[in-house]
């Protein structure tokens, strides 16, 4: 096999080469075979950050398909850099979800920051304006030593940048627990706005277009942070990895947002692409692949941070805030003079050929020179083995007796983290800027209106991973559905989801049975609310020493209210307000906070109708465009008696409540079970006459449960007769007060 | 009346504001560019909230040297209206057309929630349309707005009058735990001692609409539209 030429100080490729690249055998078999050749060292380096899990979905592109993407709203679905739906009057919603929780977890705060920087630029590179953000995250639990380091750095990391480039973040969840002591989650979504017709696009075309580099200059930094951080389990060595995380400058990428969008309305950009992970290979790769063309790059052109980069470097550098965009023909000085207005950089470093091979330049000599397709198109494509694993066996469930009363049950699950106020976390980013946000955190769903009409988006971000621990498929479903039921307490229809799908390593098939299930319960769960799932990002590899992260599925549900005036807050606002709980069945202690808490092990999760869910979404939008609730707020963690609690605690000041309800119930299963959705709804009177009648006509159980007092007192039955002030102080201490122990 | 609001690199709550102006009060505003010398024959000046230039040596430190910045210290020598908001404030300080300077906050941490403020001189330019102690709910957002300034320096404030906004609780009354960046002496906003000049750390511009933070922020507006009419 024939060697081409190596360039001084080059180590020699070979097998040994090609495994410490995370490369196999076959794949590195592959490479020759298709070059017909050796590769270079570069060309190495470039196969192995294209051929990674991280780019090129190897494991996860079959099952992926299944799920719906397309409906009347979709303007874009999967494949370009992020999908986009038509939310009326000319608007366009753009959004994705995206994981960074290695480097979150090697380094907190760069880590978590330029995970904000990746997913704003993957909006605007799609000419749309990023307006809101949320946050999916989960840290180990508060026993573990690193827990507040990780917390702390990672807050910081995403104010640090989301507060700078000037993007609200309006919504978000955090997970305290031990199944992610070693590898924590940061999954951050974008939301932007764009006009009907102005969407850009990452499909070159043009044969003899120029190829311009716009922003940051290039650095050492983020080398291999796709295929070998990324698509890698951890283990000892894992902190020396430290220097592949990218290192974020959020002003240049506020900078980059302003001069993008400006370059946008010119017309002279024909299609552009954030240079994320394997940076401008990716980009320039991707970019051609679409438009079934080539690319020519020249290195020499490519602004650097300092002399003496190779290649190899250039070419797998993840420095931050960088774009290529193919400009159309003879519009360049246009361009760069947009970009010089906000001190940026813009150089052309390449054009569009049309022999579809990706031509890379430096020093004058080719560098490398691979078929756009097979570092695309033609990557790898794995059907890997997936079977469910054994039984687990289950410890019996204890005595009742153990369990703790009612009264004691509240204050401590109010006190857990996972259901304590978020405000520390929160409090710590900029939710108000750009003057759009009508709920912002601390709420079911952030909601944001679009100016100059009177829509409005409800944003949630939901995952449930100890119902996926219990089963992958009912856990996924049951996550759809509390993000679905969530944005539609809020009077929002769901009309569009973006996932980040958080798995251990797919080379086990028990893994890979976990992945393909929660596929498979995100398809039907969509499809039951009509919310095609337009993006979305695969985290393959969440494991430490052999020991996987539950299966972690994150939704991120958008949803559309006609007229943001109807919407619907989670706060009692009314003394004498009658109380309603609608849901869609009983619930049960399976994968609640109260059996984690409190030991109980339950074996299965109940069923869930999909059709009661839907009609429950539906007939919230319903009541809310009818102006019959005066507020809706979804259980979820530590439930019924949690949410009532929480519906009390009005920022404007607490109002309490009184519930009473049917004897003979499992008071615990009924006050602090979870699983099926369930509402809780205050209205007047006469509302509350005609929610009940719609709801029992969808079939649906409504129970009349109690009414809204003056004073705040929380009374359930006979068991709960709580003062809301100290539950309230409870619910806010409890996290500060867990991260300020030393 | 005809508004500026300046648009630095890094500038935020410039778009907010000319939305505010425009969409909301109705007023005629212009947007200022930093490398620009022309305010556009605005009657108020307005510096906004964001990070110029990142924030990353110190807040405003870079801004003030803008080529705009001239025209507006000239312009405030003349008497003309500036108000600096959040990072327009510490771009006013730095350039020392206000005293004092706004440091790191108390807790370390950037904060983003609303506080009730207490108009401590309504007989000013920007604060003429609201009560004497009338109490403002106003969001802050920001990670450096520990104000400072020497102890015979703010005692002379004190005497002019230069305070007009303070942090206080729920009640109105000074309240340690109502001053959320721990401020010296509670001070939200500042005036120089020719009165044309007013930083404040809330953010008016953010509370100019019911369904989006109330609208108490139009107190500020109003004030400086009677002022200038």
């Amino acid at each position: 096999m024939s060697r081409p030429p190596a360039l001084p100080g080059e180590p020699a490729v070979d097998d040994a080469l090609a495994a410490a690249h995370g490369l196999t055998r076959d794949e590195f078999a592959r490479i020759r075979s298709v070059l017909g050749r050796m590769p270079t060292y570069t060309e190495l380096g470039v196969f192995s950050v294209m051929w990674s899990e991280h780019c090129s979905y190897k494991s996860s592109r079959l099952h992926l398909k299944m799920m719906p993407a397309g409906g009347a709203r979709v303007a874009q679905g999967p494949g370009e850099n992020a999908g986009a739906i038509d939310v009326g009057d000319g608007w366009l919603a753009v959004f994705k979800i995206e994981s960074h929780n290695h480097p979150s977890f090697v380094e907190p705060y760069q880590g978590a920051a330029t995970g904000v920087g990746g997913i704003l630029r993957d909006i605007f590179t799609m000419g749309a304006r990023p307006v809101a953000s949320m946050d999916s995250l989960k840290f180990g639990s508060f026993d573990h030593p690193r827990t507040r380091y990780l917390l702390s750095g990672v807050v910081a990391g995403i104010g640090g940048y989301g507060n700078c480039v000037g993007v609200p973040t309006v919504a978000g969840e955090t997970t305290f627990d031990a199944a992610y002591n070693s590898n924590i989650l940061v999954n951050a979504f974008c939301l932007g706005l764009v006009r009907r017709g102005e969407l850009l696009s990452a499909r070159a075309s043009g044969v003899g277009n120029p190829v311009l580099y716009v922003g940051s200059a290039t650095g050492r930094d983020g080398i291999h942070g796709a295929s070998l951080l990324a698509s890698a389990e951890f283990d000892a060595t894992s902190e020396s990895k430290r220097p592949t995380v990218q290192v974020g400058d959020p002003f240049t990428e506020k900078l980059l947002i302003e001069a993008c969008l400006e370059a946008a309305t010119s017309g002279a950009i024909v299609a552009i692409q954030d240079m994320g992970a394997a940076g401008l290979t990716s980009s320039s790769s991707e970019m051609a692949a679409r438009g079934e063309l080539g690319i020519e790059l020249d290195l020499d052109r490519v602004p650097l941070r300092e002399p003496g980069l190779t290649p190899y470097e250039i070419l797998l550098s993840e420095s931050q805030e960088r774009m290529l965009i193919v400009a159309a023909r003879g519009r360049v000085g246009e361009l760069a003079a947009i970009f010089a207005k906000w001190d940026l950089h813009a150089v052309e470093i390449g054009r569009i050929t049309d022999d579809r091979r990706w031509r890379v330049r430096a020093g004058g000599k080719v560098v490398a020179d691979i078929p756009v397709a097979a570092l695309t198109d033609d990557a790898p494509l794995y059907d890997r083995p997936a079977t469910p694993p054994p039984k687990p066996a289950l410890a019996p469930r204890p005595a009742i007796a153990t369990a703790p009363d009612a009264r004691a049950a509240l204050r401590a699950l109010l006190g857990s983290p996972n259901v304590a106020s978020k405000r520390w976390i929160f409090r710590q980013y900029d939710s108000i800027v750009q003057g759009n946000t009508v709920v912002g955190p601390g709420s079911d769903a952030g909601l944001i209106r679009i100016k100059g009409t009177r829509r409005g988006l409800a944003l949630k971000v939901d995952s449930n991973p100890r119902a996926c621990a219990i089963d992958p498929y009912l856990g996924a479903v049951a996550t759809v559905c509390e993000a679905a039921i969530n944005v539609a307490a809020a009077g929002a229809r769901p009309v569009g989801i973006t996932n980040c799908l958080n798995y251990g390593n797919p080379e086990r098939p028990e893994i890979m049975w976990q992945f393909v299930r929660g596929v498979e319960g995100i398809r039907d769960a969509a499809l039951a609310f009509d919310a095609p799932v337009v993006s979305g990002n695969v985290s393959f590899y969440n494991e430490t020493e052999g020991r996987a992260i539950p299966p972690t599925p994150t939704i991120a549900m958008v949803g559309l209210l006609d007229d943001f005036h109807q919407h619907v807050g989670q706060f009692f606002s009314h003394p004498d307000d009658l109380v309603v709980i609608v849901r869609s069945g009983p619930p049960r202690l399976a994968a609640s906070e109260y059996a984690a808490l409190f030991g109980l092990q339950e074996p299965a999760l109940g069923p869930l109708d999909l059709a009661r869910e839907r009609a429950l979404a539906d007939g919230l939008v319903d009541a809310a465009q009818a102006g019959l609730i005066r507020s809706a707020h979804d259980v979820s963690d530590g439930g019924l008696a949690v949410a009532v609690a929480e519906a009390c605690f009005n920022p404007e000041g607490p109002l309490g409540a009184e519930l009473v309800f049917a004897p003979g119930i499992d008071t615990a299963c009924e006050l602090f079970g979870e699983g099926r959705s369930t509402v809780v709804i205050s209205a007047s009177p006469e509302g509350v006459a005609r929610l009940t009648e719609r709801f029992r006509r969808a079939g649906l159980e409504v129970i009349s449960a109690g009414r809204v007092t003056r004073a705040p007192r929380l009374r359930i039955g006979s068991t709960i007769d709580e003062d809301l002030v100290e539950l309230r102080e409870i619910y806010e201490r409890a996290l500060p007060g867990r991260i300020d122990e030393r | 009346m005809k508004w500026g609001v300046v648009t630095f690199p890094g500038s935020l709550d410039d778009r907010d504001t000319l939305h505010a102006l425009r969409e909301v009060m109705g007023q005629e505003a212009v947007a200022l560019w930093h490398k620009d010398e022309s305010l556009g024959g605005a009657k108020c000046v307005v510096l906004p909230g964001g990070f110029s230039y990142g924030d990353y040596l110190r807040c405003g430190a870079i801004a003030r040297f803008s080529p705009i910045m001239r025209s507006i210290a000239q312009f405030a020598g003349d008497g003309g209206l500036v108000m600096g908001i959040c990072n327009g404030f510490q771009i006013l300080c730095e350039a020392h057309l206000l005293p004092g300077a706004l440091t790191r906050n108390r807790s370390l941490s950037f904060i983003c929630e609303r506080v009730t403020l207490r108009v401590e001189n309504s007989h000013t330019p920007f604060t003429r349309a609201a009560r004497q102690g009338e109490l403002l709910r106003l969001p802050i957002k920001h990670g450096e707005g520990l104000y400072v300034a020497p102890e015979d320096e703010l005692r002379q404030m004190e005497e002019r009058g230069q305070v007009l906004l303070r942090y206080v609780g729920a009640d109105g009354a000074l309240d340690e735990a109502a001053n959320p960046n721990g401020s010296t002496r509670a001070i939200a906003g500042v005036a120089n001692q020719r009165f044309n000049v007013f930083g404040l750390m809330p953010h008016p511009e953010h509370a100019t609409e019911p369904l989006l933070g109330g609208t108490d922020g139009l107190r500020i507006f109003q004030s400086i539209i009677e002022s200038a009419a």
